[in-house]
């Protein structure tokens, strides 16, 4: 058994939360670099330089990359040769989300019920997910999720015998759908197979995946290729005002599923898809 | 394009002047209000009372920024959906509203309404937060302390860049962005 402290957790978690709101990802970067290099349209251009702008100011000055600065998702991977130490790790992630929002001077977007609708102040509880895995490390890694995109997520139970163009034309209607609340040009994360919740849950990790990076299974990563160049073709662009750049990045993860079903679940991301990990 | 300047309060001739897809660069005062602001101010329109805003003198921003750091007027500031707000847009145009900042598309009777009163939506860049916080001379908390960043605070903008996205026609930019919401 290897231990691992609680307070080293709630430090991580802290960090990890100030680096995702801060720094934009190099794969997103990247690729809205990459995006800014195919646009025609002055509009579309405009605004993918802006975003670049947007993300060295962001980092240059501390300032969040958005408003929006989310939910805070926090993904244990937590090794079944580890045993924690020093108190609740529970309370430790959330504490650790406290105090980044705290200090960073991150908005708390966060309230303690749907009816309600009271503000918790510290932007907690966080959304934890967990998973045991081998060996004795901890890898956590923090998302931020913002909202206007989140709001666009879909999922849907299809027929086991759905044809990959039905599916294909589900996920192009909740880009449709999703217009400009999203925040074009998008990060798709899909999830396919499991169960109701698997599917929704892969669909959040999926976007945890670098951009540009495709899935290992080859008529998956083929799927992701093509949704990525035909969602790109319908022209809705940065901000939906038109162009070439809707998606800078479709992501999928898929999970076994029973004989009767093919859940498919769509996360939305924005073009700030934010995340930081770090392995203890 | 060069984007036209312009200043709050806009007069009636400025806003019948601007086009879809003009942009521009706002200066003056602004206002933010979101969800649960704009549930109360058409809360209280409905019980027949007076609002406690000027709204013929302002802009509402849907916008909930993040904190300021000492020594910064405000934190990022960008834009939130407005489509969110569309169920109590009329009314607070039927009361004087002219000028909305925000993000998205609008529901057919909020398109209606701007074309019946003559007002103009402008969109600004979502998810710009850092850059448009270098546009915030002044921020500060006028109504709903309480409701933290869904307060409404009072900004002091300049050259704060937008688009207008449904000109007092009614003409609407995403109509001419060349594809449509099916």
């Amino acid at each position: 058994m290897r231990t691992v402290d609680t307070a080293k957790v709630r430090k991580a978690v802290e960090e990890l939360c100030l680096k995702a709101n801060f720094e934009l990802r190099k794969d997103v970067l990247r690729a809205l670099r990459t995006a800014l290099g195919r646009e025609k349209s002055a509009r579309a251009k405009g605004i993918l330089r802006s975003l670049i702008e947007n993300a060295r100011l962001a980092k240059a000055k501390r300032i969040a990359i958005c408003q929006d600065t989310g939910m805070a998702v926090v993904w244990m991977e937590i090794g079944q040769g580890v045993r924690f130490t020093g108190g609740s790790l529970r309370r430790a992630i959330n504490d650790g989300v406290k105090a980044a929002y705290k200090k960073g001077y991150l908005r708390k977007s966060v309230v303690g019920d749907c009816i309600i609708r009271r503000n918790t102040r510290t932007n907690t509880p966080a959304i934890i997910m967990t998973e045991i895995v081998d060996g004795d490390r901890v890898k956590i890694e923090v998302s931020p999720k913002g909202f206007g995109s989140e709001n666009k997520s879909r999922i849907k139970m299809f027929k086991p015998t759905a044809s990959l163009r039905e599916i294909k034309d589900f996920i192009r209607d909740v880009v449709m759908q999703a217009g400009p609340d999203a925040c074009p040009p998008l990060v798709l994360g899909i999830g396919v197979g499991g169960t109701f919740e698997t599917a929704a849950v892969l669909a959040k990790k999926a976007l945890l995946r670098p951009v540009g990076k495709h899935n290992l299974n080859k008529s998956l990563a083929a799927l992701e290729k093509e949704l990525f160049d035909e969602i790109n073709a319908l022209g809705i662009g940065p901000m939906a005002l038109g162009g070439r750049t809707t998606v800078l990045g479709v992501n999928i993860l898929d999970y076994p599923t029973h004989i009767a079903g093919f859940p498919v679940a769509v996360n939305v991301s924005c073009h700030a898809t934010r995340s930081a990990s770090r392995t203890i | 394009m060069i984007p036209k300047k312009i200043h709050t309060p806009l007069a009636d001739d400025v806003i019948r002047s601007l086009r879809a897809g003009d942009e521009i660069l706002l200066s003056g005062v602004i206002l933010t209000a979101r969800d649960a602001a704009h549930r109360r101010l058409f809360d209280m329109l409905k019980r027949g009372g007076r609002i406690p805003l000027d709204l013929r003198e302002t802009a509402i921003y849907y916008a909930g920024p993040t904190p300021a750091r000492p020594g910064r007027p405000i934190g990022a500031c960008g834009p939130t959906t407005s489509s969110r707000m569309d169920a109590f847009t009329p009314a607070l145009l039927e009361s004087g509203l002219a000028v909305m900042i925000g993000k998205g598309d609008r529901s057919p009777e909020v398109r209606r309404a701007i074309k019946k009163h003559a007002v103009v939506y402008f969109v600004a860049t979502g998810g710009l937060g850092a850059l448009l916080s270098t546009k915030v001379k002044s921020s500060k908390v006028i109504l709903f302390k309480e409701l933290g960043p869904e307060a409404v605070h009072r900004l002091e903008v300049k050259d704060f860049p937008l688009t207008v996205a449904i000109d007092s026609k009614g003409n609407d930019i995403y109509d001419k962005a060349g594809w449509k919401k099916q």
